[in-house]
């Protein structure tokens, strides 16, 4: 099955596996030269293949780090601090686990935004959008377990309050908590069970992505213009041009990353999470990590328990009714001038939220949240179906090759 | 069926066939499910977590306007010693509007003494004593404040602080749990 005749796969040994075990086809076909991608690829393309070198770096730092932690209550703490002073560079992998936490969520939103204001959940990739959506969702239950691991106070209390979003739920509420913490508080049990969970869920996430990209290439990758490819005229194979290209992204990341590791590591973090776990003591201000915040400032600003739950898991699970909510045929906001415009309204309501997560629930910050949320919610339920109604987009291209060339000068449409 | 009129019998009814295919999909079934309880129920509390688990309190060094905060099943319990003003402020909001009414006679077993849990019933912080609009506690959470009984009476918290099990040994004793 060797279709590069040439080079690598001209090799004997290559033939000899690849004639048993066609590896390297599949390889060649998910992120090579068989992979037929969109010309027109901008940087907003970066972020998958960034996402995906997160997850390698999680994975790869948090199995030596597993190597040197111990999961009980009386230790974990402790061992955590073993791990900064004692290992050899622990210092570094815990830093970068940590901080490389942040950079996989920077990493995500953007490609999230990138897919919102390109079009890309829209028909045929709704799937592919499902499947974004469920890894965001593991995503964040892993970072959460993870944050839990170091048994400072803000992960006793993160824990806590987290948990006990679930005795929301009417009659089974309590039942389900404490079945989460394996007795009447979080304790020990659940230092164990979020160990063991927070190493298995990255895989599931491995598994996932595998999918996520097997459902990319059903119909190829969205583009900038939002249309589809119309023939080789449109096309360029990933490898060598968006491999070199996600490459100069990888270098970018990797200052952004090392800025951070090397000179601001615990900036990201919350200082009181090097304070030992205290079930007496709530701190005075719990705030999760900041990638939650914009969530926890949903949470908050419903003054009603059940309701602001509700709300909370909501905003995520209404990712999953985009395809259906935004009903204009049109894919990129390129040629939308009106959702163009919502959607930095949007990135800015989320902005908000995130400010005011991470604010005591009170005065200005609690206004804040409300608004934000308002519109959050406003923007998929409301704003979303009406504008596709109403917006007269602009002159779609006939293609991508006439708009990259622009070879007709009456194609208008791109330029915006 | 329509067709049971028309055709014959043989083609429509369900075989001999599609009930063992049916009865023994089912079996396996109900033995997965069952297979998987196990896997479920061990994230539950485990024996010694359950083990009946009980603390006792000294009052006698508890003066009047203070209280203590004991641990009790990974949970802190606030023992409070109420002055006069606080018991008459907590019987005469009894006729208050309250999220979650009760009386302060039934939270108490002696009115000077309030034993209840210091868990906020919104997500599980421990307040703060003798602060909030009430006089009572306030939990710095997500803003629920509580009065001298314990009742909540504003915030997203939706029910009182609940009171654990507990008895009188003596004047001077208690005993939770």
């Amino acid at each position: 099955m060797a279709n590069n005749s040439s080079g690598f796969m001209a090799n004997p040994l290559v033939k000899w596996i690849e004639y048993r075990l066609p590896v390297f086809s599949t390889l060649d076909h998910m992120v090579g030269s068989q992979y037929p991608t969109p010309k027109n690829l901008n940087y907003w393309w970066n972020f998958g293949s960034l996402a995906g070198l997160c997850l390698v770096i999680q994975i790869i730092t948090g199995i030596v780090l597993v190597m040197h932690y111990t999961p009980h209550t009386t230790m974990a703490f402790d061992s955590v601090e073993h791990i900064m002073r004692d290992v050899n560079y622990g210092w570094l992998l815990r830093y970068m686990h940590a901080n490389g936490a942040s950079m996989f969520f920077i990493v995500v939103y953007i490609h999230i935004f990138r897919g919102l204001y390109f079009g890309s959940y829209k028909a045929p990739r709704e799937i592919l959008w499902f499947l974004g959506l469920i890894i965001f969702l593991l995503m964040m239950a892993t970072a959460f377990m993870g944050y839990v691991l170091p048994w400072g106070q803000m992960s006793f209390w993160g824990a806590t309050v987290i948990t006990n979003l679930f005795s929301a739920i009417p009659v089974v509420g309590e039942p389900i908590v404490t079945w989460l913490w394996g007795g009447f508080a979080v304790d020990n049990p659940t230092l164990n069970r979020f160990f063991s969970l927070h190493y298995l869920l990255p895989f599931v996430i491995v598994g996932i992505v595998i999918l996520h990209i097997l459902a990319l290439h059903q119909h190829g990758s969205n583009n900038p213009l939002g249309i589809d490819t119309k023939g080789p005229q449109d096309r360029i194979p990933f490898h060598p041009y968006y491999t070199i290209k996600d490459a100069v992204g990888v270098g970018a990341f990797l200052i952004l990353f090392s800025f951070f590791l090397f000179y601001a590591p615990n900036f990201l973090g919350h200082p009181d999470n090097y304070i030992p776990a205290n079930p007496l003591v709530t701190p005075a201000h719990i705030v999760p990590e900041w990638y939650f915040l914009p969530f926890y400032a949903i949470l908050r600003s419903v003054p009603d328990k059940l309701g602001g739950v509700l709300l909370m898991f909501g905003a995520i699970l209404i990712l999953f009714l985009l395809p259906w909510l935004d009903t204009s045929k049109v894919r990129s906001a390129k040629f939308r001038p009106i959702y163009k415009q919502l959607f930095w309204v949007f990135a800015l309501a989320c902005v908000g939220l995130t400010y005011a997560g991470g604010l005591p629930p009170e005065g200005m910050a609690l206004v804040i949240g409300r608004v934000c949320t308002v519109y959050y919610f406003a923007h998929f339920l409301i704003l979303m179906p009406l504008v596709g109604w109403f917006e007269k987009p602009l002159k779609l291209p006939a293609s991508i090759s006439e708009a990259v060339l622009k070879t007709e000068p009456g194609a208008a449409g791109s330029k915006a | 069926m329509a067709g049971t009129a028309t055709q014959p019998a043989g083609t429509t009814e369900p075989t001999r066939r599609d009930f063992i295919v049916v009865a023994a999909g089912a079996f396996a079934a109900v033995g997965a499910a069952a297979a998987v309880w196990p896997f479920i129920h061990q994230m539950n509390p485990s024996a010694d977590v359950l083990a009946l688990s009980s603390t006792e309190v000294d009052l006698s060094q508890i003066a009047a306007g203070q209280s203590v905060t004991i641990l009790w099943r990974g949970k802190p319990v606030f023992v409070r010693h109420r002055t006069a003003a606080e018991i008459a402020q907590a019987e005469k909001d009894d006729t208050a509007a309250l999220p979650d009414p009760a009386k302060d006679a039934d939270r108490v077993k002696k009115p000077e003494w309030l034993v209840m849990m210091g868990v906020c019933t919104h997500l599980g912080c421990v307040p703060l004593g003798q602060q909030g609009d009430f006089g009572g506690w306030f939990c710095p959470c997500h803003g629920s404040h509580y009065d001298t009984s314990g009742r909540i009476r504003k915030g997203p918290a939706p029910a009182n602080l609940p009171i654990p099990e507990y008895a009188f040994l003596n004047d001077t004793r208690i005993r939770i749990g």
